[in-house]
């Protein structure tokens, strides 16, 4: 197979042609740094705080990703309980839609509150908090919308109800789990800077925007946001590349 | 010759939000070891429900369903059944479809066993050189070739099939009722087919059952006496013809649109 340049070099010209505009935008305006910082002035700010990028950075990652981890779990067993059984699906639905309608910006200073200075457990807890609903949701409807006719074809050999679903059930649903799991890596790194940045002490690449913001440092806030655009990217490529080892058979070749 | 399916005075209703809905009332057929037995009917009038009773996923009201001298009480290993949709699993390749049913029956069997019982099958139903396909890359009669292999993989004594040719193009279709019969010449079993085509239940049975409308009583019954493998002609020959016009007969009753009285 033969690397399709376009496919890389497209990208990274429409990236190049996006920073000289800025930079150009910048310089044709006069604004100082305090008012609006340049491509050219972002990476300095980095080299200035490359440790704490670092270090911070690996928090932001981690806490977002035991968050997820949660999340998967705890709303795979709310999806199977409910996609599973009619009755545990009509008290539970409710519930779930009324929680997830709660602005997750005003459970972060009730969860501060309640578990003050756990700063790793309030931020693991909320992007957990933020993102199992998707998930819940699309293992619940993968589940009770499994064609009858799929669960006879071994039920009627005498296969258990655990044999049909983890033979039969649980593989169909996993392309809807996966699309589920793309919306809830984004939701679940929102959560991490939520908190991050509402709560003072955290840590964290939120609580090193929420720094340079107290002292006006336009150039660390980009590096931060820049930080935080990557790192959201390899989360989300990360889910995707396991989308294509699990459930790749789920993608029609183009026709 | 012993009955390997038995169906007597079977009588079942759904439980309804409306109140109980009778779909099948004092059902009576049996099927010789062996034979193949094709049941039309109206749309809706209960077919599928009989599928599920005889396989053992539902159970009726009244009567017995009786499979080799015993009373049908959970699912039974014996069984294969195939619908008209073929419901392949699409992360598994067509030889891992097939398999399938072996992995429940005989988990013991050796890998290398299972699949080359697999590909015997494949082989018969025209589908060597596809096996690492999956069932996306195959067509609509390939899939349903597909189907009725993992149907026969475990050497069932019953075959039940709801409808497996419906969907077809009437060419696949005739096609496809060929290889039934040089399936049923190679590994003998007994079979139950619904379908809604007249034809095709003159050409594959040896015993056309006739249900009336919902809920469904046994209403004629008509004997196929035909040798196995027949010649598609068969279906121009005058007795054939003259078959077909009393089945479509006594549809037209079970439909309601002719009175009993009318017919013969
Ligand atoms: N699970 C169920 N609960 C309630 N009613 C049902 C259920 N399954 C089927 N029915 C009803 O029972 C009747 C018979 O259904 P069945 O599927 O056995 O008919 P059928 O003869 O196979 O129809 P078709 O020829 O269209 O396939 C129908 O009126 C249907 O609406
Ligand atoms: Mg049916």
């Amino acid at each position: 197979m033969s690397i399709n340049w376009q496919k890389i070099l497209t990208p990274i010209l429409g990236l190049a042609v996006f920073a000289i505009l800025w930079e150009a935008l910048v310089w044709y305006m006069g604004w100082p740094t305090f008012k609006m910082a340049a491509p050219s002035d972002i990476w300095p700010a980095f080299l200035r705080f490359q440790p704490l990028f670092y270090e911070y950075g690996w928090q932001t990652l981690w806490r977002t990703v035991v968050g997820l981890g949660l999340a998967v779990v705890v709303g795979t067993l709310l999806g199977m309980i409910m996609g599973l059984s009619r009755v545990m699906n009509d008290a539970l639905y409710p519930l779930l839609v009324g929680f997830n309608a709660i602005p997750k910006a005003t459970v972060v200073p009730v969860v501060a509150l309640m578990f003050v200075g756990q700063h790793d457990f309030n931020t693991i807890l909320v992007a957990f908090m933020i993102s199992f609903f998707p998930i819940a949701v699309s293992v619940a409807i993968g589940l009770s919308t499994l064609e009858p006719e799929y669960r006879d074809i071994l039920r009627s050999l005498g296969a258990s109800r655990f044999t049909v679903f983890w033979k039969i059930a649980l593989p169909k649903t996993l392309p809807e789990f996966f699309g589920a799991l793309k919306v809830a890596v984004t939701l679940a790194f929102i959560g991490t800077n939520l908190v991050e940045i509402i709560t003072p002490h955290g840590r964290g690449l939120g609580h090193l925007f929420q720094s340079a913001q107290i002292n006006s440092d336009f150039p660390l806030m980009f590096a931060v946001l820049i930080a935080l655009a990557i790192l959201g990217i390899v989360l989300y490529y990360v889910v995707v590349a396991l989308e294509r080892i699990f459930a790749g058979w789920a993608e029609r070749s183009p026709t | 010759m012993e009955n390997l399916i038995e169906i007597k005075g079977v009588t079942h209703a759904y439980k309804t939000k409306a109140g109980p809905l009778p779909v099948l009332d004092d059902l009576n057929i049996a099927i010789p070891e062996g034979k193949f037995c094709a049941v039309v009917g109206p749309s809706g009038c209960g077919k599928s429900t009989l599928t599920r009773l005889i396989a053992g996923l539902m159970f009726p009201d009244t009567g017995e369903v009786w499979l080799h001298g015993q009373i049908v009480k959970s699912p039974r290993k014996t069984v294969g059944m195939a619908f008209q949709n073929p419901v392949l699993l699409e992360w598994r390749t067509i030889l891992q479809n097939v398999v399938l049913p072996l992995e429940i029956v005989a988990p013991g069997m050796p890998k290398r066993q299972k699949e080359a019982r697999a590909m015997e099958l494949l082989a018969l139903v025209g589908l060597e050189g596809f096996e690492h396909k999956r069932p996306s890359e195959l067509s609509g009669g390939m899939r349903q070739r597909a189907s009725l292999c993992r149907s026969l993989v475990h050497k069932p004594e019953v075959l039940i099939l709801d409808e497996p040719f419906g969907a077809l193009d009437a060419f696949t279709r005739e096609d496809l009722w060929q290889t039934m019969h040089e399936l049923r010449a190679e590994e003998p079993f007994t079979g139950l087919l619904i379908t809604h085509d007249l034809r095709e239940s003159v050409y594959l049975a040896d015993q056309v059952v006739v249900l009336s409308g919902r809920p469904a009583t046994t209403q004629y019954v008509m004997d196929i006496p035909m040798p196995s493998p027949r010649p598609i002609n068969m279906l121009y020959e005058p007795d054939a013809v003259e078959k077909l016009a009393r089945l479509r007969r006594e549809i037209e009753i079970a439909q309601g649109r002719v009175p009993a009285e009318g017919g013969a």
